[in-house]
């Protein structure tokens, strides 16, 4: 079995796998149990500042989106930063850690956005011998409204200044976690990084409605007649979230940053493409939350499976060998041409494949006698939507046709060589070809 | 004190009634809300799906499904009745092993098909709870039509002519309408007398008199009701049932399967009804299963179905099949009954093994002799009391795609019309679509 112990930022834990901050890592007993079940690493629950504790909603805190039979997709949520008292939180991070000194924990901490707050809190968390913090920059409800979590990621300026304050106050590695509610993921991880961050982490939760009452008339969830939107988490974010940290991964000022990767992690498959990604570890909330923590059990064993059967023998041999596949839109090869085949043997004959192509794309799927559906390459443009629609996994493939085959549908030879849009004829900006 | 499996000759009360009772609960219990929702999302929607055109009625299957996924199966139903007025019922009773679930893609591809009898029977039963019945009546035409049997045919026939504005004379010769469905069916497939409850629902619709214990010869003539109604629908099912021309097949103990089945349905108290220690059933088909599987839920020792010919063969499904072997009906093929053992009270039936030579079968000469106390007939029905004048084909009331008989003004649909599997289904879509034909005649100048 392979090895999965992963060091980020000199934090030694025996596997990527950590626990985001958020309900599962409130207190003691929750974080005990977690270690306990496996997980490599906590975040603990955000601290504020000393003083009477933030309130939550006495009503519903968590809204869902399903898939078939109730699996749940996505989760939204409206709960603050930690509501028990500061000095409660640091007792039980010193004793747990001191408990568990061979897994990572980390100390999430929103404070106001001035340099005492900062000053005051700091040494305080460095007492409990905890691994190093978060800053959360990233929660876009509540406390967005008094000028912390959101308020802050959404300006790189603040980021860089906090970040500054804190590397100031505190000696162990200091990690930004940023918000995905802004245009350009980019701008807030550089900002963080010029403030000396350690790493960023990223994405917190989304702005998000997740439905409405219809009898109500109201957002859900919903307390006395009205709702507000709240963050939104789970598998239907990890698209985003994938593309956010490819961003920042590729990103020639932030390129080879440490980067610890959040958004619906959910498999060990989610996580081990986080990593090719581009992140030297991954934090989990939302499976956790839905399943309990023995969760990780699976990803564990899967991830070691995967690395044994590619030969991997430690995390850092795959973290990052994604990143140089992503790129632009206009230097994808538009040489490359593929036809949609159908596997007539693993066809079961629904014709979803030809619903989609006929009613909503190229007219390239027949319908033949005895439902046979057949691609017509004339018409295939290699969309892949019959692909995403079939309902049989591999039994409607893209293949790329041979350079020197004459492609049907535009009567050209294929050519052999790489071309993009940047040289393209049809491109005013084309640059000529040396 | 019940009597047991092992008390000798036919006997009542073998079995305590609340064995009875749960012997005849419902085969397949209803789905729950949630297990609705999970069934209903395995459905593919398939383009132009094959549940749709295996469908004698051609129910828009995709699309029922999808309503009742959304949270509507009120209107899912609406959709299945729009087709099928017998929705409920057909939910129940339908092959659908060899119908809508076998052209089923993920019966294809995993062998386990979406579950539409039940997910039909979900929206049925839900919308028919809720009291309302969901059609309403055209404007009167001031045509009138007389349908002769109130069967699954003449009630789907009677229920579209009275949609299209037409008033109908629902007639039937028994002292209840429904036909097969209130007579013919095995009780635990119609259990709370569900087959009553959707006549009563289905009448909702209005304009429909049902006239019961009246039949052609027995105070109706074909020439009367062609002179009192504009247009005639014969949906009177097959009332002979086939005998097996041996000697002794009078004696005490030798019955009609279907009679016995009726017997079962109508009886208040079943546990009251008789059956043999020892019962041989003679046939292959649904009504045979039926009938040996009831035996067996009375209490019968041992129940066994006779078939002449092999397993492929045989009429009944092979769901029906093993639903009877799960039971402890033992199934024997290749087998005809040679005699009828017994003086007074049938005692045995002697049984022949056959050979099946291009399509013709013969006895091999080697004789096996069985125990019967009771032994019930279930080789088929034939038409009975088709009125003079009518072209008959094939022992049945010959017919046109329409619905149409040789003579004008005259429709026939179900059993005893020609074409077409005898279905409960395939009867309802011929009644809704002789309907049809009957409204375009009466409606065009």
């Amino acid at each position: 079995m392979a090895d999965l112990t992963t060091e980020f930022l000199g934090i030694t834990s025996p596997n990527p796998f950590w626990l985001a901050s958020a309900p599962p890592t409130d207190k003691e007993y929750n974080v005990r149990r977690a270690y306990e079940a496996g997980w490599g690493g906590v975040v603990w629950k955000t601290l504020g500042s000393e003083g009477p504790p933030v309130v939550n909603v006495n009503g519903p805190r968590y809204g869902a989106i399903y898939g078939a039979d109730r699996r749940l997709l996505g989760l939204n949520n409206i709960e603050l930063i930690t509501d028990r008292p500061l000095q409660t939180n640091l007792e039980e991070i010193t004793r747990v850690k001191k408990d568990y000194p061979d897994r990572a924990l980390i100390v999430s901490i929103m404070v106001p956005c001035d340099e005492e707050s900062w000053k005051a809190i700091l040494p305080l968390v460095e007492e409990t011998g905890a691994d190093g913090i978060e800053l959360n920059f990233g929660c876009p409800h509540g406390m967005a409204e008094r000028g912390m979590g959101s308020a802050v990621g959404q300006v790189p300026e603040y980021i860089q200044m906090v970040t500054e304050w804190c590397k100031k106050y505190y000696s162990k590695p200091v990690i930004v976690k940023l918000t995905p509610n802004i245009t350009d993921i980019r701008n807030p991880a550089r900002a963080a990084f010029a403030g000396n961050a350690d790493a960023v982490s990223l994405i917190n939760t989304i702005n998000s409605i997740t439905s409405v009452d219809l009898d109500l008339m109201a957002p859900q969830p919903t307390i006395d007649g009205k709702g507000t939107h709240g963050g939104y988490c789970g598998p239907a974010v990890k698209p985003i979230a994938l593309n956010m940290v490819a961003e920042i991964a590729r990103d020639p000022q932030t390129h080879g940053k440490p980067i610890s990767a959040i958004g619906g992690v959910t498999t060990w498959r989610d996580a081990a493409e986080f990593m090719v990604m581009g992140a030297g570890n991954v934090q989990v909330c939302t499976a956790a939350m839905t399943y309990g923590f023995k969760v990780v059990q699976e990803m564990i064993s899967g991830l070691s499976q995967w690395m044994d059967e590619k030969g991997y023998s430690s995390t850092a041999d795959f973290i990052g060998q994604a990143v140089p596949n992503v790129t632009d839109w206009q230097h994808l090869n538009l040489n490359y041409i593929a036809k949609a085949k159908i596997d007539q043997d693993a066809c079961i004959k629904c014709g979803r494949c030809y619903a989609a192509c006929e009613d909503t794309s190229h007219q390239a799927i027949w319908m033949k006698e005895g439902r046979v559906f057949e691609v017509n390459d004339a018409e295939c443009v290699a969309c892949n939507l019959c692909v995403d629609v079939c309902p049989i996994e591999n039994c409607i493939s893209m293949e790329q046709m041979a350079p020197g085959a004459v492609d049907p549908r535009t009567g050209k030879v294929v050519p052999a060589e790489y071309a993009n849009w940047t040289t393209h004829p049809n491109n005013p900006a084309a640059v000529a070809a040396e | 004190m019940a009597n047991g499996h092992q008390a000798s000759g036919v006997a009542a009360h073998r079995l305590p009634p609340e064995e009875i009772a749960t012997n005849f609960t419902d085969l397949h219990a209803p789905l729950a809300p949630h297990e609705a929702a999970v069934a209903a999302d395995r459905c593919y929607f398939c383009y132009d799906a094959p549940c749709m055109t295996a469908c004698p009625t051609s129910i828009d299957i995709p699309m029922f499904i999808r309503e009742i996924q959304t949270g509507h199966p009120e209107a899912a139903a609406r959709t299945i009745l729009a087709q099928n007025i017998l929705g409920g019922m057909c939910a129940r009773v339908c092959p659908t092993e060899t119908l809508c679930e076998e052209a089923c893609v993920r019966e294809t591809a995993e062998g386990s098909p979406v579950e539409i009898g039940r997910l039909q029977r979900y929206a049925t039963d839900r919308l028919m709870a809720s009291g309302v019945h969901p059609f309403t009546r055209a404007d009167a035409t001031g045509k009138t039509v007389a349908v002769v049997g109130a069967g699954p045919a003449g009630l789907a026939c009677a229920h579209r002519l009275a949609m299209l504005g037409h008033d109908v004379t629902l007639f039937d010769a028994k002292p209840k309408a429904g036909g097969l469905n209130e007579y013919g069916i095995a009780a635990y497939k119609s259990t709370d007398d569900f087959a009553a409850q959707e006549v009563e629902w289905l009448l909702k619709i209005g304009g429909i008199t049902v006239e019961t214990g009246k039949a052609l010869g027995a105070g109706l003539t074909l020439d009367a009701l062609k002179a009192d109604y504009d247009a005639v629908f014969l949906g009177i099912g097959l009332a002979g049932v086939n005998a097996l021309c041996l000697a002794g097949e009078d004696m005490e103990g030798v019955r009609d399967a279907v009679e016995f089945i009726a017997d079962l349905r109508q009886a208040g108290d079943r546990s009251a009804i008789a059956v043999g220690r020892n019962v041989v059933v003679i046939g292959g088909g649904m009504t045979a299963v039926d009938a040996a599987v009831q035996a067996k839920l009375l209490g019968a020792e041992t129940v066994t179905i006779a078939y002449r010919r092999d397993r492929e063969a045989m009429p009944a499904s092979r769901y029906e099949q093993d639903l009877a072997a799960s039971k402890g009906v033992r199934l024997m093929f290749n087998v005809m009954p040679r005699a009828l053992i017994g003086e007074a009270e049938v005692e045995g039936v002697m049984l022949e093994y056959t050979d099946v030579v291009d399509g013709c079968v013969s006895g091999t000469g080697e004789t096996l002799p069985l125990h019967a106390d009771q032994v019930f007939k279930a080789i088929g029905q034939t038409l009975l009391g088709a009125p003079e004048g009518l072209e008959i084909a094939g022992g049945k009331i010959a017919v046109d795609a329409q619905g149409r008989t040789s003579v004008a003004g005259i429709w026939a649909g179900g059993d005893c019309a020609s074409g077409g599997e005898d279905l409960t289904v395939t009867a309802v879509a011929e009644g809704r679509d002789a309907a049809m034909n009957i409204h375009e005649e009466l409606t065009s100048c």
